[in-house]
């Protein structure tokens, strides 16, 4: 590893912005904010992973990875960040090193030759370059072959420098948030400045989620400029610094970019969720309240409480009727970070029973979160053993698992209905209107009756006095409540 | 119970039926060496024969008595004649089966009873065997014309027979493909018992290469294995439609098994039941592990299917299976049918339409659906409306292998799972700002002009 990457390695484990951080002991702080990975007890994704998570949805940039085909080629198109421009984001781009580049360490030069075609044949708005295990450990100087393409193709290009073995997909996040600080925020000025600008960072717009709250922000005349990284341009990234107030969504890796706007150009900034509908209010109050403590018009706040108002008011009758089809269901959720506790609140309302919640990820301030929500933690669980878990859905200790989709087939091989809440899903969640769509999608998974069917036994397994010659009955009538409980 | 709507109007639009007689037809091409025949003006043939080939992408040995003007006026007892003695000789089948038309019973003609009457007087026909079913155009559709002509077979050609163990009649209905057939014989035939077809179209209209030209059919059931099925143990029949043909050989004292579908888990367990009963054999591995693969199949595709509005136009006992299935994976459906059949009103949904593709397609769009499943007429609709569109039931003109499709059996079905989940990723849905009534991001941070939108 460069002493320049250990450097910038050991600087992205010190966040004075993060209380976390701040209360860990010189020595603890070294080794980063990612417990340690274990050999042979290891699962996710490496440093280049996190940077790609964190870069790869802006939009109108070329994404470059330097790389064998590996990183790449079994990584690419694997994401739902929507993009309402530019479709660039989603090809996937890289050197493809063969064995004869790296012995005859021809890396760089065709680097070089990559970034020139890819300029030539996409005309991006900019090209990001990832370096990787092998293109680090045969000493590229991806940061010299980028500016020597940027002078000589006058087009930004913009090294990363995320080698997977230098850590987790976490310290991947800062890493690569860290290039956009050094390389391209500030580079560009917008052509008009209002009162109601705002950064939002660490939202991926996953199947559209930002797009359910930007309504709310239209409606009261709020603009977002700056944006990492759902559906964000390359110039958005590059006007952050011009913005009146950053929302960090939930991301406590992003901090690092809100705490130096907040240093350098004087932008505060505040984490939030769009996540559950208390959220998602607490999240526009402290925009509008910010914004005009930054010089916005006063009556923002009222615009706001009333907008709020309104929204709670619809969401909870479009709830209402969903209700009788998902009380008393219990919910295993398998997540990490906010998402363990911001979505509880709001199914505990509507009588969704949680019957655990995964600590993975969790900061004390998400376990604080969670107490104060569930009224005690006794529900709060680490990490849980896929063994350990399908035991647990099979004795129908839940009703339906919340999760990513690495534990998908736990759940469905216990045949218990699995909602995807993770990066890879289909559908969005965000704000009021996703806050509808998620306990619709709880309605549709666990009331399906397809699950009456897949439990009923084989008709060998039926004793003699079960089993019926009867031509089957349709039980399955769209709308009846499916009472896969009884079987 | 679905309510059976029967809008209100005199207009028809792209009709979703097809004729009763074509139905008929395709049940006799399941008989071997058999050719059919229809008792009618020479269009009617034309036009069903150019249907069944485009379908399935064989020569068709339809026949026709061509009634002319003055045997319209006057009787076609004569056509009749002249037509089996032409066919005869051009041809020499082993079968005949007769569907009579729209024309021929609307004159009132006595078919029936003057074919007894010449078969009586022409001896010389005797190597040939004849059966008529009364099948008018004005009366139900493919699947009653079907049903109609093996109820004519049984009546005219199985007879009291002693008890052949092992042996049972499978009766299919016009839904099922020749794969669909293969599969359940295949099936009895895994729990050691002895299927008679009738009819088996697997042999026939399966889409194979003959070593040698036949002006008949190319295969299917043999005419001294009808004669065998009133020794038979069971009637397995697949459709409401099956029914009365169960009940004749019921007649001849075989047990009777109506199975409504074979398409669905719960509709082959019982199946599967009926036939662990009947052979009283072990339930053969590869049976228990389909099974499996298909309740796995049934958990990867309700991701898809729950939810899913599926707008679907078949005939009832085809729209029974395949909506019955989809149903049962969380579907809603939206119905069109063509006959008013018990099978139509045990469609699980509140309504069936029973109408044509023209009431499909303003349900379809009122009612937000999201896929069409229909014949391969239903493609212009599927366009107009940007529907994924899987093609099931008669015709499929605008696909090959139409006869390989199976969707019957635990194997089938989860086929057929798969089928309509594939046909919802194939047509993604991006969303865009303005479906959640956010507004474009400002222009001026764009590098270039957006794509257009492509929804």
């Amino acid at each position: 590893m460069s002493e320049a990457l250990k450097q910038k390695i050991q600087t992205a484990f010190v966040e004075p912005g993060c209380a976390t951080n701040v209360a860990k002991s010189e020595s603890e702080r070294k080794k980063g904010c990612a417990k340690q990975l274990t050999p042979g007890a290891a699962a996710g994704g490496c440093a280049f992973d996190g940077a790609m998570i964190a870069l790869q949805p802006i939009t109108d940039v070329a994404h470059l990875v330097h790389a064998p085909l590996a990183c790449w080629g079994n990584g690419w198109d694997n994401r739902g960040s929507a993009s309402s421009g530019s479709e660039l984001y989603r090809k996937g781009f890289t050197t493809d090193l063969s064995e004869l580049d790296i012995v005859m360490g021809n890396g760089e030069k065709k680097l070089f030759r990559a970034i020139r075609e890819v300029i030539a044949q996409e005309s991006p708005a900019a090209v990001f370059v990832y370096s990787t295990c092998v293109t680090a450990l045969i000493g590229d100087d991806i940061g010299a072959v980028c500016k020597a393409a940027a002078e000589r193709f006058g087009r930004p290009v913009i090294p990363v420098n995320v080698p997977g073995y230098v850590g987790s997909k976490n310290l991947g996040n800062k890493l690569g948030v860290d290039a956009l600080v050094e390389h391209v925020v500030g580079t560009m000025e917008p052509a008009t400045v209002t009162p109601l600008d705002v950064n939002i960072i660490g939202d991926f717009n996953l199947s559209g989620e930002l797009w359910q709250v930007k309504p709310l922000l239209d409606r009261l005349g709020i603009r977002i400029l700056g944006s990492i990284s759902g559906d964000a341009r390359y110039a958005q990234v590059a006007m952050m610094h011009r913005a009146r107030v950053t929302m960090l969504v939930c991301s406590h890796a992003f901090m690092a970019i809100a705490r130096k706007l907040e240093e350098r150009h004087g932008i505060p900034w505040f984490e939030g969720s769009f996540y559950g509908i208390s959220d998602t209010s607490a999240a526009l109050r402290t925009m509008c309240r910010l914004l005009v403590e930054r010089g916005a018009p006063a009556d923002l706040l009222d615009r706001c409480d009333a907008l709020i108002a309104e929204e709670e008011a619809r969401t909870r009758a479009e709830l209402a009727p969903l209700r009788p089809k998902v009380e008393g269901r219990r919910v295993l959720l398998y997540t990490g970070g906010h998402k363990t506790w911001s979505v509880v609140s709001a199914l505990q309302e509507l009588g969704v029973e949680v019957v655990g919640t995964s600590m993975r990820k969790a900061t004390d301030g998400d376990r604080e979160r969670v107490t104060d929500i569930m009224g005690t933690d006794a529900h709060m669980y680490e990490n849980m053993a896929p063994k350990e878990m399908y035991k647990m859905l099979r004795e129908a200790r839940a009703d339906v698992l919340m999760s990513g989709g690495r534990s998908q087939f736990v759940a469905l091989k216990a045949r218990v209905p699995w909602i995807d809440v993770n990066q890879e899903k289909h559908e969005p969640y965000a704000g009021y209107v996703g806050m509808v769509e998620l306990v619709r999608a709880i309605d549709r998974a666990v009331n399906n009756p397809m699950w009456a069917d897949l439990r009923s036994p084989a008709p060998w397994e039926m004793s003699a006095c079960d089993a019926t010659d009867e031509p089957f009955v349709l039980s399955a009538v769209p709308g009846s409540k499916a009472d896969f409980e009884d079987c | 119970m679905a309510r059976l709507i029967h809008p209100d109007r005199a207009l028809s639009t792209n009709p979703l039926k097809v004729s009763a007689p074509l139905g008929a037809a395709m049940a006799y091409l399941g008989i071997e060496g058999a050719i059919p025949l229809f008792h009618g003006a020479q269009g009617c043939t034309a036009f069903a024969m150019v249907h069944m080939v485009r379908h399935f992408k064989e020569a068709i040995p339809l026949q026709t008595t061509a009634m002319n003007e003055v045997s319209a006026i006057l009787g076609g007892g004569e056509q009749i004649e002249e037509a089996i003695e032409n066919i005869r000789k051009r041809a020499n089948p082993k079968f005949i089966g007769i569907a009579s038309t729209a024309l021929v019973e609307t004159r009132g003609e006595d078919v029936a009873g003057e074919l007894r009457e010449m078969l009586r007087r022409r001896t010389d026909f005797a190597d040939t065997s004849v059966v008529y079913a009364a099948t008018p155009d004005f009366a139900g559709g493919l699947e009653d014309g079907w049903a109609r002509a093996v109820e004519a077979i049984i009546d005219a050609l199985a007879v009291p027979c002693t008890r052949r163990p092992g042996q049972v009649n499978l009766l299919p209905g016009s839904h099922m493909t020749s794969a669909d057939v293969e599969e359940v014989a295949g099936l009895i035939r895994a729990f050691g018992l002895n299927p008679v077809i009738l009819p088996d179209i697997s042999l026939s209209l399966d889409g194979h290469l003959a070593e040698d030209w036949r002006g008949h059919s190319l295969g299917g059931t043999k005419l001294v294995d009808i004669a065998t099925m009133g020794g038979s143990i069971a009637t397995l029949a697949i459709g409401e439609a099956m029914r009365p043909a169960a009940e004749k050989l019921a007649a001849l004292g075989v047990a009777a098994h109506v199975f409504p579908s074979l398409t669905g888990l719960k509709a082959v367990d019982a199946f599967v039941t009926t036939l662990m009963k009947l052979s009283g054999a072990d339930v053969p591995a590869t049976v228990r592990r389909d099974r499996a693969r298909l309740s796995d199949a049934m958990l990867d595709a309700h991701f898809h299917i729950g939810g899913l509005k599926v707008a679907m136009g078949a005939e009832p006992d085809l729209g029974l299976a395949l909506g019955s299935t989809l149903a049962a994976m969380g579907a809603e459906l939206t119905v069109v049918t063509t006959t008013g059949s018990r099978a139509a009103e045990r469609i699980p949904t509140a309504e069936v339409i029973v109408g044509d593709l023209g009431d499909l397609e303003r349900a379809a769009e009122a009612g937000g659906c999201k896929l069409l499943l229909t014949h391969a007429h239903g493609r212009m609709m599927a366009e107009r409306l940007h529907m994924p569109h899987v093609r099931a039931g008669f015709p499929i003109f605008d696909r090959l292998g139409a006869q390989d499709v199976c969707r019957t059996g635990y194997r089938g079905t989860r086929a057929f799972l798969y089928e309509i989940a594939n046909a919802v990723l194939s047509h993604p849905h991006r969303p865009r700002p303005e479906d959640f009534g956010a507004a474009r991001i400002s222009p001026e941070f764009d590098h270039a002009p957006p794509p257009p939108s492509h929804h």
